[in-house]
């Protein structure tokens, strides 16, 4: 590794921290517009202005808004994610289980919908225009253009309700047996897959058709080399860096997809606290929800940005 | 011989739609009328039980069945369509026109107004948007004006980023060089020498961006915290029934079909548009 792709890696950590800053300083502020006293909501009407008073001096509400900006921030760089308006419980307590469920879900997921969309991404281009191509076309399209709970309840339609391979609830507490993990992630997973599926083959599509039409891969042709050597050796390398890409961008389908899976399954995982925490307008959860949120999206399109800069064949040397 | 004929040239004005395209049209036009003239159409008044049975089957009296609490669904579709189309076109017009016009700014005006405006834009397009709508209801709550403002704002900043990639590439032309040298104003630089030169482009930007708005709000909606009761927008729709999913009813699957055919269609009229509007938005 040179000092040229070293310091692009390091530069673009640089603007990943950055970033993440900027989006929980525009988290903290976005919630605390919120109309109303905090310490009045939390003690409730009949509270005496003395203990409202008082609560205000304990929860530092009276100090300036960017001072309890940075009283949070620290806390969350120390592992005090404070607690929960709505229970009094500690966050961190709330959100440990929770966001391992999370994790799985979606690494599940990943681990499906990489290898499936891929292949099919790069098959469809290479066939591109012929009917096969024009299918995978057509569906993915059609998986986009619509939310994810149409999915979902397509999906329950389709593999609970008629053919009856998986069950329609994913909600268990305990995990004995292959079926009750069954239970708990099939409609899940399938739905997510779907969604992510969908955009990854799009976007690898482009990518590999970009470079398919490029003066070198023609050349190879030219030269007698196979077609699937043709792909394999001097289309898909140079195609590396946009596909990883791709799948940043598509794993961030992710996350959108997995606040609807979890309530629509009720899936307890972290994107269910977070939409029962606005609907209770439990702000410290909220906060913290959206930031985990932020911060792993931004690690994931930090990774591929990172791979796309090491895989760029113009930068090594 | 048949390379001479493939080659004839292409009628300058070729104004036709594809059949996938026209379509397309055909659906959205159909919403948008049973969207303005909803309270003409609704064979029952949205709110009022019909059904002494919740979750009716199809009948003829009730052509899409009854829902939770018994009300015609079909009714409840039609009024829906105004809410679902009403709410995202206002976000989008909102947020395409704000984010259009600070974007041909930030290219003319370039300095540290554009780097300023260009790093906010992209932290904001950092953050799932989704999770971004979730984070702003949470704050200003679910009303229709809170949910249009929400929406605008969330998408705002992919409007701007197109748009001023689009201006920064106009911005370098001659006839904007021209036109500074004459000493015209910021304002005249955008209105008349920029803005007619990526409005079809931004068009196109704009039907993409209003199929984001309504998936977003359909999610909010379903998640409960869209559009609120007594109202209904699709998404709401599916959020009351979704129980009755298991049973296949068709309160849940209605507005369901009624969201992906107005999306579906937005979608394949972009890609099908006709040559004459394709052409000069390449």
């Amino acid at each position: 590794m040179n000092s040229e792709i070293g310091s692009l890696i390091l530069r673009r950590l640089g603007i990943a921290m950055v970033t993440l800053v900027i989006v929980s300083f525009a988290v903290f502020f976005t919630t605390n517009l919120l109309p109303g006293d905090t310490a009045t909501i939390l003690l409730g009407q009949a509270a005496t202005p003395e203990a409202i008073a008082g609560l205000r001096q304990a929860m530092h509400l009276n100090d300036p808004a960017i001072l309890r900006f940075f009283h949070w921030g620290l806390g969350f760089l120390t592992g005090d994610l404070g607690k929960s308006y709505a229970n009094n419980m500690e966050i961190s307590t709330l959100i440990g289980g929770r966001f391992v469920n999370t994790m799985e879900l979606a690494g599940l997921t990943t681990i499906i919908a990489v290898p499936l969309a891929l292949t099919l991404g790069i098959t469809s281009a290479v066939m591109r225009g012929r009917l096969y191509d024009r299918v995978v076309s057509v569906l993915t399209i059609g998986v986009i253009s619509v939310p994810e709970f149409v999915i979902a309840s397509t999906a329950v339609l389709v593999f609970a309700v008629y053919l009856r391979w998986l069950p329609a609830i994913s909600f268990v507490n305990e995990i004995h047996s292959f079926s009750d993990m069954l239970r708990m992630y099939a409609m899940p997973v399938v739905t997510l897959t779907f969604v992510v599926s969908a955009q990854i083959i799009r976007m690898t599509r482009a990518a590999v058709i970009e470079t398919l039409d490029t003066p070198y891969v023609e050349m190879a042709l030219l030269k007698g080399a196979s077609r699937s050597r043709m792909v394999l050796r001097h289309a898909l390398p140079n195609a590396l860096g946009p596909i990883v890409n791709a799948l940043a961008l598509s794993l961030s389908y992710l996350i959108g997809g997995v606040i609807i899976v979890e309530t629509i399954f009720n899936y307890p995982g972290i994107a269910k606290l977070m939409v029962d925490a606005v609907a209770t307008r439990d702000l410290p959860l909220i906060q913290t929800c959206a930031v985990i949120f932020c911060a792993g999206y931004l690690i994931l399109i930090t990774i591929a940005d990172i791979i796309a800069i090491i895989s760029n064949p113009r930068l090594r040397k | 011989m048949t390379q001479i004929a493939a080659s004839k040239p292409v009628r300058r004005f070729d104004y036709t739609f594809s059949l996938v395209g026209m379509i397309a049209l055909a659906v959205i036009l159909f919403w948008a009328i049973v969207a303005i003239f909803a309270p003409h159409l609704v064979p029952y008044s949205p709110g009022k039980i019909v059904d002494t049975d919740y979750f009716g089957p199809i009948s003829s009296k009730l052509w899409l069945g009854s829902d939770y609490l018994g009300r015609d669904m079909l009714s409840r579709i039609i009024m829906g369509a105004r809410y679902t189309l009403g709410v995202a076109l206002a976000g989008v017009l909102i947020a395409s026109t704000s984010g259009v016009v600070l974007g041909m700014a930030a290219a003319v005006l370039g300095g540290w107004v554009d780097t300023i405006l260009s790093r906010f834009m992209d932290a904001m397009l950092s953050i799932p948007s989704k999770l971004f709508g979730l984070v702003v209801v949470a704050a200003v709550g679910s009303s229709l004006p809170a949910l249009i403002l929400t929406l605008a704002f969330i998408y705002a900043p992919g409007s701007f980023r197109f748009a001023r990639s689009l201006a920064v590439n106009v911005n370098t032309m001659d006839f904007i060089a021209v036109a500074r040298i004459r000493g015209e104003s910021t304002l005249y630089l955008v209105g008349a020498e920029i803005l007619p030169n990526i409005i079809r482009p931004v068009l196109a930007d704009f039907g993409i961006r209003f199929v984001f708005i309504v998936l977003l709000l359909s999610g909010l909606s379903f998640l409960g915290l869209g559009v609120q009761p007594p109202l209904a927008d699709w998404g709401a729709l599916v959020h009351e029934n979704i129980q009755s999913l298991s049973y296949a009813s068709a309160a849940v699957i209605a507005p369901s079909v009624a969201i992906a055919s107005l999306t579906i269609s937005v979608n394949l009229l972009i890609d099908n548009l006709p040559r004459a509007i394709r052409d000069r938005s390449a």
